[in-house]
């Protein structure tokens, strides 16, 4: 994947930093709800990081990330209700709760690959919002009820929204970790990661130990989208098992090939995608209904599908690949002279 | 029991209220957020993907009943914006998509937001932002809390004390009870169980059995076969139409012959009782606060013709079976009242106490003996069922209409 | 005992359903390489279809004839039309258009028919057969039309030229393409024959779990357990995987009940059984990680 501008990053950066504290100036454009809905982007963006990191670099296909989300926003849940713990003390241990599930889980599944492996991790997913109803454990999760939170509030006593300080922490939370991510990708045993994808033989014989770098890559896997789970506990203010479906899986999971498989930018996008998705279905279908006039009723569902199945036709790189793409036509028209395009990174086609 | 004293509140009340109602009608025009001269805002959440998406119909429903009201003019000369989100049944979605309407489409209020886990989840926010989130779509118990939540109110009997009424009448009716339970695994089905065993009292050790289902089981055909196992001459069906379609099936096919009562939630002839086949259902029981359009006995009932002409005009292409049509019908008709008694005055505030204002109201559709009474001390508009059993094909009622002290 | 033999019977019963749908599953991965997660909602499309023609007057064999054939159809078109351009995606884009096609079928359905579940008739005799208080005739003759359709599957990719020509463009496409095999129409021969398989599953189904656009989301779910559990490439391996999940997942059910019977102490219950059903699935599978009767693939380095 080609590195993304540094000089575009740091203005991106800037911009995300000022634009919040617009909202005096410009309280139509920049509004509590719409810094809300950017703060679950970037929470899912997390998710699906996480879920990159596995799938994308590490070649682990997993139905299953809806599990540790769950496990992540239980676990802060429980510290916050039960025990009072600040939510911002949450994240860690969220994030070593994860860590541990997602490596314990990584240990059976090293002997599958494949369908079996996608079979496993949908086990789990199916399995994580019934051990939350299970009969002994009623106490601590709320059982069906789920468990009703209190939104963060800004400390001392920093004139900002809820929403707004939400923004920033989540914000912040996210830039470490994508920040962290990248040089783990950028080192020694990101290349290793990335070599078990490509050739696992080969990285095998090479004395690379693909059974560690597997089991740990599940678990900071499982870590990454464990902490997106804590915040969106602290963001949605609730919890229940019925917001952990096995769809939340799917969810990500097109998160991460529409955004780009393999790529950390294109896990922002997945993640940008995963909320504006169903919010553009439902207008798309409105829009079909009142003003092209049809004769018949579009659901939002039916434009869900449509759209997705449109989007891998026209790119079935991801976004980041399409683009990418995209680019190096652009270029090589522009040069006139066919330039030996490296292509991006195919990780997830099947091996 | 913790409603036990609302009709006698009732009385004090509602003189009081029809003073400042009349006082309303007079005074200047003002509003909040979401109305003008021109329109009224109402926010609405419905699953119309996924799972649950059975649901979509009573959202498509409510979009027939306030197009038609805008067709005859509107509400006081107000057209009715109806603004409808898909939240699939995901909490998460909801809270976004319910701030979506309270923060940028700035309605006025929201009306009949479907399922008791979304709701939960915006229950706080709708009350810290003040914002009416009147008659909604589940049947769970919290809704009817005005001390700690004044800004929501429910709308159907709840669960708890529809539980409680069957405990009471297989008590009085029942010798040498043994009960065994199916219930769906999540707070719909806790709820209905939590007022059962309440219903029960002391007498909750006849139960025998207690199984769940998911909704994702295909059958619950080993559920029932464990249930016939334990020897069980009751059995309560807390179970959706499907699931407890097959639940009776099944108990039929193996030859088990329980007193059934069976969860208002299933009640609809064309969607549980048939398909479980009319030979298994004979003599199952159930409370009802509803007509069942599948049921002949309403057929000639003015309330049933005005709805199913309604259907015809307005709603066409819709199930003139599916029960959901005729609740869709009948809470937006409670909610077109309460714009209507608002008046000029359509301040947030103003709207709750009209919600709060309703004496003994003839609502369409409820059984004949079933009025709305709210108060601002009784957030709980319906609360009185009727018990029927099911013979031949439809149900036929029976014994005094039950109000929730009367249990 | 007698709820031993109950649960048994029940078990085979809802492992018929999931050996279906497997089979369906099946034969897509087998010719596709793919596992296709729009398979359950095509099936309940197909039902629906053979469920409108009934409606309209035709007899019941009529009807399943029909609808089988229009989703034979409906298969073909489906692989020639939507997958054909995506034939060198990423597998993971492929799994994404898959789940658009679910949620189309899923929602033209409930556009067209409805959510109100309907009742699906049966066309097994009521009395003539089944062992009364333990396997209704449905449930048996369920079990009976699986086996058919396996047999008939076997039969014709052992013996039929287009069979053979079918298993060799799966396996070897370069070589059997050199052979004059028309891959590509394999290809979307194989969808369609999945498709019809699953209309066969789906109508068997509907009549037990009732018709209505999300019917098969669970039993999707038990079939993919149950394919992998027979080794995904077995077409007879998927039908005795569905009956080892729906036998496996009754017992965990029993053995739960009678615990809390001889202990009075709640374990495993009916919440639970999918999920310990799975962890055995799971658990299975890191013994044999190509299924009970799966091949293992020799890799080539």
């Amino acid at each position: 994947m080609p590195a993304f501008p540094k000089k575009w990053l740091l203005v991106i950066i800037a911009l995300a930093v000022v634009i919040p504290l617009l909202k005096p100036v410009l309280p139509d454009l920049v509004s509590d709800y719409r810094l809300f809905l950017v703060s679950t982007m970037m929470i899912a963006a997390i998710a699906v990081l996480g879920l990159n990191l596995l799938t994308g670099f590490n070649g682990q296909i997993s139905l299953g990330h809806s599990a540790f989300y769950a496990v992540g926003a239980y676990t802060a849940a429980i510290l916050m209700d039960k025990l009072d713990v600040p939510y911002y003390a949450t994240l860690p241990v969220a994030a070593v709760v994860c860590f541990i599930v997602g490596y314990l889980f990584g240990l059976p599944a090293l002997k599958l690959e494949g369908h079996y492996l996608a079979l496993a991790t949908f086990a789990l997913a199916l399995a994580v919002p019934q051990i939350l109803k299970y009969k002994w454990l009623e106490d601590l999760t709320g059982g069906v009820q789920g468990i009703v939170l209190s939104k963060p509030e800004p400390p001392f006593g920093i004139p900002l929204s809820e929403d707004q300080w939400l923004y920033y922490y989540i914000f912040v939370v996210m830039v470490i970790l994508y920040w962290a991510a990248n040089n783990m990708l950028n080192s020694r045993s990101g290349r290793a990661m990335m070599a078990i994808r490509d050739y696992h033989i080969a990285a095998d014989t090479m004395g690379i130990d693909t059974s560690l770098y597997k089991t740990v890559t599940f678990g900071i896997s499982a870590a990454y989208t464990g902490i997106a789970g804590a915040l969106s506990a602290s963001a949605i203010a609730f919890v229940a098992p019925d917001s952990f479906n096995f769809f939340l899986s799917i969810k990500f999971l097109i998160g991460l090939v529409v955004g780009g498989v393999g790529s950390l930018t294109g896990s922002i996008i997945g993640g940008i995608f995963y909320v504006l998705v169903d919010n553009s279905a439902q207008a798309l279908s409105t829009f079909v209904k009142n003003d092209l006039g049809l004769p018949f009723d579009l659901s939002a569902y039916t434009v869900f599908g449509i759209l997705l199945i449109v989007l891998m036709y026209l790119m079935p790189m991801g976004i980041v690949g399409g683009v990418y793409i995209l680019i190096r036509r652009l270029q090589r028209a522009g040069r006139g002279a066919p330039a030996a395009a490296s292509r991006p990174a195919e990780a997830g086609k099947g091996h | 029991m913790k409603k036990t004293s609302r009709r006698t509140f009732v009385a004090g009340v509602s003189a009081a209220a029809v003073l400042t109602g009349n006082r309303v009608a007079f005074s200047q025009k003002k509003y909040d957020d979401g109305a003008s001269d021109t329109e009224i805002k109402i926010g609405h959440t419905n699953p119309y993907s996924g799972p649950a998406s059975a649901y979509g119909v009573i959202g498509k429903t409510l979009q027939a009943y306030w197009k038609s009201v805008n067709e005859a003019g509107g509400i006081n000369g107000r057209k009715v914006n109806f603004i409808t989100y898909d939240d699939g049944y995901s909490p998460p979605k909801t809270v976004e998509l319910i701030r979506q309407l309270v923060e940028q489409d700035k309605v006025l209020c929201t009306f009949n937001t479907l399922g008791t886990p979304t709701n939960t989840a915006i229950h706080k926010y709708m009350n810290q932002k003040k914002v009416p989130m009147l008659y909604v779509a589940t049947g769970a118990s919290k809704w009817g809390d005005p001390k700690n939540f004044p800004w929501t109110m429910g709308f159907q009997p709840d669960y708890h004390t529809e539980g409680v009424i069957y405990a009471k009448h297989l008590l009085a009716n029942v010798k040498d009870a043994k009960i065994a339970v199916l219930m769906q695994n999540d707070d719909y089905g806790k709820d209905y169980w939590e007022g059962f065993k309440e219903g029960l009292a002391k007498d909750a050790g006849r139960v025998v059995k207690h199984v769940s289902y998911e909704v994702t089981d295909p059958t619950v055909d080993s559920q029932v076969i464990q249930l016939k196992d334990s020897g069980a001459n009751v059995f309560f069906n807390i179970a959706t139409p499907k699931f407890a379609a097959q639940a009776m099936r099944k108990a039929g096919d193996i030859g088990w012959k329980p007193v059934i009562y069976l969860n208002n939630v299933s009640s609809s002839v064309a969607s549980t009782m048939k398909p479980a086949g009319f030979d298994n259902v004979q003599g199952v029981l159930t409370a009802q606060y509803l007509m069942d359009p599948t049921d002949k006995q309403w057929d000639s009932h003015d309330d049933m013709k005005a709805w199913v002409e309604w259907m015809k005009k307005h709603n066409a292409g819709a199930s003139l079976q599916d029960a959901s049509n005729v609740f869709a019908f009948a809470v937006a008709t409670l909610m077109h009242e309460t714009l209507k008694k608002c008046g000029d005055t359509l301040t947030r505030e103003n709207v709750m106490k009209q919600a709060a204002n309703f004496q003994k109201f003839r609502l369409r559709m409820l059984l004949p003996g079933i009025t709305v009474s709210t108060s601002a001390t009784d957030f709980y508009p319906i609360q009185a069922v009727q018990l029927s059993r099911f013979k031949g094909e439809s149900w036929e009622l029976f014994g005094d209409i039950m109000h929730a002290e009367s249990t | 005992m007698e709820q031993f033999l109950q649960q048994l019977a029940s078990g085979l019963a809802n492992g018929a359903i999931y050996a279906c749908v497997a089979l369906a599953l099946v034969m897509i991965y087998v010719s596709t390489d793919h596992l296709n997660f729009a398979q359950g909602e095509m099936a309940m499309f197909s039902t629906y279809i053979s469920w409108q023609l009934m409606n309209w007057g035709l007899s019941y064999w009529v009807a399943f004839i029909l609808a089988v054939a229009f989703s034979f159809v409906l298969g073909v078109l489906i692989e020639r039309i939507i997958l054909r351009p995506l034939h060198n995606a990423p597998v993971l884009s492929v799994v994404v258009v898959f789940i658009g096609l679910l949620a189309i079928c899923n929602s033209v359905a409930g556009a067209i028919w409805s959510y109100l579940i309907k009742e699906f008739p049966s066309p097994f005799p009521k009395s003539s057969f089944g062992i009364a208080g333990v396997i209704g005739p449905h449930q048996l003759g369920v079990v009976l039309v699986t086996l058919i359709v396996l047999s008939l599957l076997f039969v014709f990719f052992r013996f039929t030229p287009l069979g053979l020509a079918m298993r060799a463009a799966a396996q070897n496409p370069q070589m059997a393409r050199l052979v004059g095999v028309r891959v590509d129409w394999m290809l979307a021969l194989g969808w369609g024959l999945a498709a019809a398989v699953g209309a066969v599953a789906g109508i068997m189904v509907a009549h037990i779990v009732y018709l209505d656009p999300n019917m098969m989301g669970g039993i999707l779910l038990y079939a993919f357990a149950s394919a992998l559990v027979g080794g995904i490439g077995n077409p007879g391996g998927a039908v005795i995987g569905g009956f080892i999940v729906g036998v496996l997942e009754n017992m965990v059910a029993f053995t739960g009940n009678q615990i809390e019977k001889a202990t009075g102490v709640y374990i495993i219950g009916n919440g639970e059984k999918l999920t310990v059903a799975l962890i055995i699935v799971i658990f299975v599978l890191t013994v044999k990680p190509a299924g009970l009767f799966g091949r293992v693939v020799v890799k080539r380095v």
